[in-house]
């Protein structure tokens, strides 16, 4: 795939969505468009997180291995998600294991080469944490109500509809 | 008296005394158990017919309450298709002794009705509008009327959005349903469980992770929500991050109702009654109230 097409998928997936034109043109220089397998992992947990993905189309789903319990799959993503935090954090290791349940596209970025642009122009780090930092919040709050199990065994009803 | 609701809502307010004329709401009318049926592993759809004359008509979000002989009152959301007028439907989630008497019943044993109670889904101040339906859970049940009523109404709205979560995929009610009503022209269905296994190919995450699946028009959303307290809380977080206003996001809310009809103060919540001035608010008059941890 050339630049022009990647730079163009890049303006029109929602996590980059209005992000300005020339900042579209540095990420673009770490872009590289990829494809996996139904059953193909895109991470796995602890190993090196030197990349993100921001996916096109497809199902993904996140797990986490239990010794007892095996994988546990704790969230789905789909076209339009971003994929992956680890690579602004350090160690840079990835905390799940992301399989593909379909056949998935995706636009894969540079951690490394992302992250040596983002401390060169810190206005493009700030604009790329922000929407990072959206996305953790949204994650956070899933992960709230999760804990929460809200649909759990209760006690008889006030109104039987909840 | 409760407040007027916005937008010309089509709210019934149900008066403490009798209806003039109309039957007397404290005294439960027989009716008969026509059909019990499983829908998941301790949640019954239940279809009740009058031992005689018709039911009174409902309107989506309405509940009635359901007395067991002997046993205990309840009360139990209409489930079923406000068109309908020989039938009525309820799902019930058993868990306690008087809800497991109910779904116990067995198929011709009579029980005692009245209502229906309370201020329904904004159904006609919705018109010309995207529907956006929430639920989660059991809170499936009280919104399928509006699907209902929606399909029968069908150009008479914008897009119909429904957002189900549940919290595994076996406790997702009227799977057949939820496929069918996906195939009908402007209606899209997502559906998502907090805890899914492996087998589970659909959406794992909680009902507000569907938000972002969905483009929503703010200005022409009307948003209905059912489902456990703190997850309509999250859901209207939601709402409000993507630009639905207050006056657009309506909930039922659940307390402890018993008279159905405003008198016994049971079900206060703030300066309403949820059996009369509710179950459907709109979060307008709820914001106030919500996060208030004594009420």
């Amino acid at each position: 795939m050339n630049i022009e097409n990647l730079e163009k998928i890049l303006v029109e997936h929602p996590f980059l969505k209005d992000l300005p034109v020339d900042h579209i043109g540095t990420v673009v220089g770490c872009a590289s468009n990829r494809v996996f397998a139904a059953g193909e992992f895109l991470s796995r947990e602890g190993e090196q997180a030197d990349q993100f993905f921001l996916l096109r189309e497809g199902r993904v789903s996140l797990e986490v291995h239990s010794p007892n319990a095996g994988a546990l799959r704790i969230e789905t993503l789909t076209d339009g998600d971003v994929l992956g935090w680890s690579w602004i954090i350090e160690p840079y290791r990835w905390h799940f294991d992301a399989r593909a349940l379909t056949r998935v596209r995706a636009i894969a970025l540079d951690g490394k080469c992302l992250r040596g642009k983002c401390d060169s122009d810190h206005e493009l780090g700030w604009r790329l944490l922000r929407r990072f930092a959206r996305v953790m919040e949204q994650r956070l709050q899933s992960t709230r109500l999760q804990l929460v199990d809200v649909y759990g065994r209760r006690k008889e009803p006030a109104r039987e509809h909840a | 008296m409760p407040d007027t609701a916005p937008r010309g809502s089509s709210a019934v307010v149900v008066s403490p005394a009798a209806p003039r004329g109309g039957p007397d709401p404290m005294i439960p009318v027989p009716a008969r158990i026509l059909k019990v049926r499983r829908e998941t592993h301790d949640t019954w759809t239940l279809e009740v017919g009058p031992v005689e004359g018709d039911l009174l008509p409902f309107a989506p979000g309405q509940f009635s309450m359901l007395y067991v002989l002997g046993v205990a009152e309840l009360p139990i959301s209409i489930s079923g298709d406000p068109a309908e007028t020989r039938r009525r439907v309820y799902t019930v989630r058993s868990v306690g002794a008087a809800t497991a008497a109910l779904v116990g019943q067995p198929e011709g044993e009579c029980i005692g009705v009245r209502g229906p109670f309370g201020a329904p889904w904004p159904v006609e101040a919705a018109r010309g509008r995207d529907l956006l339906l929430i639920a989660g859970g059991i809170g499936l049940a009280p919104l399928r009327p509006v699907l209902y009523h929606a399909l029968a109404h069908r150009d008479d709205y914008g897009r119909v959005l429904v957002l189900y979560g549940a919290r595994s995929p076996r406790d997702l009610l009227y799977r057949k349903e939820l496929s069918q009503w996906g195939r009908e022209r402007g209606v899209h269905v997502l559906t998502t469980v907090d805890y899914g296994g492996l087998r589970w190919t659909g959406n794992v995450g909680v009902v507000t992770t569907l938000f972002r699946r969905v483009p929503l028009d703010p200005g022409r959303t009307t948003a209905m929500v059912c489902g456990p307290e703190i997850m309509m809380r999250f859901v209207v977080g939601e709402l409000e991050t993507r630009g639905v206003g207050p006056d657009d996001i309506w909930l039922s809310m659940e307390r402890n109702m018993k008279c159905g009809i405003g008198l016994c103060g049971h079900c206060q919540f703030g300066p309403m009654f949820v059996c009369r001035d509710g179950p459907v608010l709109p979060y307008r008059r709820l914001r106030p109230w919500v996060t208030r941890h004594e009420i």
